[in-house]
């Protein structure tokens, strides 16, 4: 299922699609001066994307690019870069599609806060629907009747033993 | 001549779907039943003239039929057969009819077994699916015909399968994906077939349980081996990478768990009818949608079909007329007078309930993530990326919401619980489970408070599942009659949500004790990783079928003991000439030994990448628990106990009783 | 009225499958430049003919292409035979020879013509990762005062010129430029 797509439309961009989905693992020897940058180059290579690939990070990428972004993330972090300078660095040129966690911005707010917004409003409506619920005054039981029906319905024999779930 | 006749038959198939579309549901509408009895043979039609139509196209890929323009594109006469018979649905066109043809499929097993349901409702289901089969059919014939010639001007030889889909896992996961997928399109027809004739009762509830759990089942194991196999062929060992194609499948999953657990109170309990109808609509609508994100091109994704906006509006355009029909269906058919069963807060329903909220947030967060960067452009926002790291952090807690109700769930009771109960149930295994999580880790990988987090969960489920299954069985003597108090229907949860438990921990412990080394090595060289030696012995060309390889060949020690020879490939496909990483694997129940070849690096050295793969096997393992699991659940007795049939009057009857009134 | 609430999935579908539909128009592979805006990065690079080391003030000044391009790039060939043609109707063009070796080149425009009313040897690459590219070939408008107003990804031809480049050169747009 693997197609560059660089079909009809993209034929004019034929040497950008070079990068053919191959699965070739990117395995890089870079040394580290300390364990702790090998560790961040590891994290910041899987938050970086690949500007010119489909859906991949730098870390991920055969393309030359993600090669040169990967050298660029090496270096800046043995010269001493913070997270933040690489990322800004990174942004400034390639925009913010190169960061795969977007930061916050008045955009991307409701991506990082909806998931959390709309939890909150399901509590609410869930608290909110259940007090409904019990406070709904009916002593009978007015399913069994309904169960009865059904049972025959459907010619069920054990009617005794309810399975669970 | 052969492929002219595949496409004949899928012509006659498309004109038998039409039928079945129309005839059978005119005369539920008119009461006509001889229209109606007809929706079987039509299904069955449907279906024969599919699989002629299938075994043809396969048949011109396994002659190497190369006037044939998918074959030519897809494979060529040096692939082994297998590869060959897989390059079938290896491509947008033969993918398509795979999906009709599973969806036919899917027709014809609701014919077969559903005798039982009432005449109408059959027929209002059949033609449902019709429905959905005309329009699928018609966008293979209108836009991705796969009996297309390559006229004048045949090629000699075929280009090539994408190496990657020629391979073991390829063969079966598109099926086993489509089988889900498509399978929802069951319990939609069901729900649209319930919402016409206005009876969303326990009886609808259960007919269309079985199919949705089987249906849901086989996504599972879909998307599991779809992850297995991106884990071992891609080369680089993640297994989930929140690609817009694997949400496409994850986002249905997640509903589907919605609704698999909703009708069950639905069924038991007569409870949240419209939630439920709706949610059967939503399933389907995301495997639709689905099939749009992946064939249309609207998003970049590293496993996207050929694009082509053509296809793309013909789908929307379906999309917009099946699931807006189907949701204009349900506004004005679905019941707006909430069932006057009672339940408390404390009690199985409410549990159901926010394990149903916290589902759907989920498929919510990923459908939002998965296209917040198109909602971006469209607006004009610029450009956006929405990737894992994004997806894991907001996804990880969703799921952690999920457990504490998890583990009560097996143990509660319908209609009205109590807490106090629940403690007196579960103070004491959770006491157990704490202890665990604090000693656990400590024993094994060393402490990790996530890992120690992540045995609590497992544990709180496992807790709650034991403490359920010694109840259940206490009062039966004997191992024979304790077993026979074991339905498939609790069997299967029992499996699915131990399934679950395995999972939260192989994700949890690959994630924080995984370790990864990327190396420069020579023959003879030796690595350390996490306890094990590996010793590089050197490289070595061979030849495959339509491969060249380098091959690397290592020896791996734990002290003094070889525990296992694995011999990574760099491979070389001649036909395209595409270069491919194949890993080797040493696999284990509580680690897994991972090594791939990268480029060679100076001299005889090789970039090599040493993996350490904790418990990640746990990961499919659960998720194979969970999918058989929720295929077990289809054995219970209680779904093959025929209706009896039902004559109009007490139809009638039923439909105006009280319970069953609509607003 | 309660039924009005059975309404909320289809208004949610509907905003849905109007996102998809301008979606199929839109192309998520293309990627603005985020130096849109901005003036061109400052450099110093050598003139690839003469050695002469360049600066952002030596080249602004009036309205130009900066064309990335690489004899490695199969596409720069495809695209080099309307540069020439845009440069004899007056474009001016500045090339930036990316990832390449000098002396190659220089043999490959004495081959196919020159284009470029100066070309900068940008052989680290330097500032290409400046100005944000991510490949060859890559064409960026540069205003009179040195901002960058655009940028094309790929090959430039007379209907990416008329449709997407000549706003920025009114001077051009008449007569427009032959195929």
């Amino acid at each position: 299922m693997r197609y560059c797509r660089c079909a009809i439309r993209w034929l004019s961009m034929i040497a950008l699609c070079t990068m053919v989905m191959t699965a070739q693992a990117v395995i890089e020897t870079y040394e580290f001066s300390d364990a702790n940058l090998e560790r961040r180059y590891h994290r910041l290579s899987d938050e970086l994307r690949c500007p010119k690939c489909q859906n991949q990070t730098i870390a991920d990428s055969n393309a030359p690019i993600a090669k040169d972004l990967r050298f660029l993330l090496h270096e800046q972090l043995e010269s001493g870069a913070s997270d933040d300078d690489i990322l800004s660095f990174m942004v400034a040129r390639y925009g913010e599609f190169v960061r795969y966690r977007p930061g916050l911005d008045s955009n991307t707010a409701l991506l990082w806060y909806g998931p959390l917004l709309l939890t909150l409003v399901a509590l609410l409506a869930l608290a909110m629907h259940l007090r409904g619920r019990q406070s709904a005054v009916s002593p009978v039981e007015p399913t069994e009747k309904e169960r009865e029906a059904l049972r025959a319905r459907l010619g069920e024999s054990n009617g005794g033993q309810d399975s669970q779930l | 001549m052969l492929a002219e006749v595949g496409h004949f038959a899928l012509i006659i198939a498309f004109v038998l779907a039409c039928l079945q579309a129309v005839v059978p549901l005119v005369g539920a509408w008119r009461g006509h039943s001889g229209s109606m009895l007809l929706a079987p043979p039509l299904a069955v039609g449907v279906f024969v003239f599919l699989l002629i139509a299938f075994v043809i196209l396969a048949t011109t890929f396994l002659q190497d039929d190369f006037s044939v323009k998918v074959v030519a594109s897809n494979s060529n006469s040096f692939m082994p057969d297998i590869y060959k018979f897989s390059a079938v649905w290896g491509n947008h066109e033969g993918s398509l009819l795979l999906w009709v043809l599973i969806l036919s499929g899917w027709m014809v097993a609701v014919a077969q077994f559903s005798r039982g349901l009432p005449l109408t409702m059959l027929a209002r289901v059949l033609g449902v699916m019709g429905l959905v089969a005309v329009g699928f059919i018609a966008f293979s014939l209108l836009t991705s015909n796969p009996f297309e010639r390559l006229l004048p001007g045949i090629p000699a030889e075929g280009q090539d399968l994408n190496p990657l889909l020629q391979d073991p896992g390829l063969i079966i996961h598109p099926p086993l994906l489509y089988m889900g997928y498509v399978g929802f399109s069951v319990p939609f027809a069901f729900a649209i077939a319930a919402l016409m004739g206005g009876r969303l009762d326990a009886a609808w509830a259960r007919w269309s349980r079985p199919w949705t759990n089987v249906a849901w089942g086989f996504l599972s194991l879909g998307i599991m081996l779809g992850s297995w196999w991106a884990y071992y062929e891609l080369g680089w060992g993640g297994w989930w990478f929140w690609d817009p194609v694997e949400n496409a499948s994850f986002m249905p999953w997640l509903v589907g768990a919605a609704l698999v657990h909703s009708l069950a109170a639905t069924e038991k309990r007569g409870l949240f009818r419209s939630w439920t109808v709706l949610l059967a609509i939503a399933a389907f609508s995301l495997s639709l949608l689905g099939t749009f994100l992946v064939r249309s091109g609207v998003l970049t994704s590293v496993h996207a079909f050929a694009a082509d906006p053509d296809r793309g509006l013909f789908i929307l355009i379906f999309l917009a007329l099946v699931i807006g029909g189907s949701l204009v269906l349900y506004a004005l058919r679905a019941p707006t007078v909430a069932s006057r069963v009672q339940y408390g807060a404390f009690s199985r329903e409410a549990l159901l309930l926010a394990n149903n909220f916290i589902f759907v947030i989920s498929a919510t967060t990923v459908l939002l993530g998965t296209l917040f960067p198109l909602v971006m452009d469209a607006l004009g926002q610029g450009k956006y990326s929405v990737g894992p790291p994004y997806f894991n952090a907001v996804f990880v807690p969703l799921m952690a919401l999920l457990v504490p109700f998890m583990g009560i769930g097996p143990v509660s009771r319908w209609k009205q619980d109590a807490p106090s109960r629940w403690r007196q149930e579960l103070l004491l295994p959770a006491a157990v489970v704490v202890l665990c999580a604090l000693v656990l880790p400590v024993l094994t990988l060393g402490f990790n408070l996530w890992v120690a987090l992540a045995v609590l969960f497992s544990g709180w489920l496992l807790a709650g599942l034991l403490r359920d299954f010694l109840d259940r069985t206490r009062t039966a003597k004997g191992l024979f009659s304790k077993w026979r108090r074991l339905t498939p229907s609790y069997l299967g949860m029992l499996l699915a949500h131990t399934g679950f438990a395995a999972m939260i921990l192989g994700v949890t412990v690959v994630s924080q004790h995984n370790v990864e080394k990327d190396l420069r090595m020579l023959p003879g060289d030796s690595e350390d990783v996490a306890g094990y030696r590996f010793h590089f012995v050197g490289v070595n060309p061979v030849a495959g079928p339509n491969y060249d390889a380098d091959q690397a060949d290592f020896q791996v020690f734990k002290g003094e003991t070889l525990v296992a020879e694995l011999s990574p490939q760099k491979r070389r496909y001649r036909a395209s000439g595409q270069v491919m990483t194949e890993a080797a694997i040493d696999p284990g129940m509580f680690r897994d030994l991972f090594i791939a070849m990268g480029e060679p690096v100076g001299e005889e050295a090789w970039a090599i990448r040493l993996q350490y793969k904790p418990m990640i096997r746990w990961i499919w393992f659960g998720a194979l628990m969970i999918g058989f699991g929720a295929l077990t659940t289809a054995f219970d007795r209680r779904y093959r106990l025929r209706e009896r049939r039902l004559d109009t009057a007490e139809t009638q009857a039923a439909m105006n009783s009280p319970a069953h009134a609509k607003a | 009225m309660p039924r009005l609430k059975l309404f909320l999935p289809l208004a949610a579908f509907v905003l849905l499958s109007l996102l998809l539909f301008k979606g199929l128009s839109l192309d998520p592979t293309s990627l603005p430049s985020a130096l849109v805006g901005k003036p061109l990065p400052d450099f110093e690079l050598e003139e690839l003919h003469s050695g002469e080391i360049l600066s952002r003030q030596r080249i602004i000044g009036e309205p130009m292409l900066v064309n990335i391009w690489a004899t490695w790039c199969y596409s720069c060939r495809v695209e080099h035979p309307y540069l020439l043609e845009l440069a004899a109707q007056g474009v001016q063009i500045i090339g930036l020879n990316y990832k390449d070796d000098s002396v190659k080149a220089v043999g490959w425009l004495k081959d196919l013509g020159d284009p470029y009313a100066l070309t900068l040897a940008d052989s680290e690459g330097r500032l290409g990762l400046d100005m944000g590219v991510y490949g060859a070939p890559e064409t960026y408008v540069v205003d009179a005062q040195g901002v960058v107003q655009y940028r094309h990804v790929g090959v430039v031809d007379a209907q990416v010129w008329q449709s997407l480049l000549v706003a920025w050169f009114p001077e051009f747009r008449r007569e427009g430029v032959s195929q």
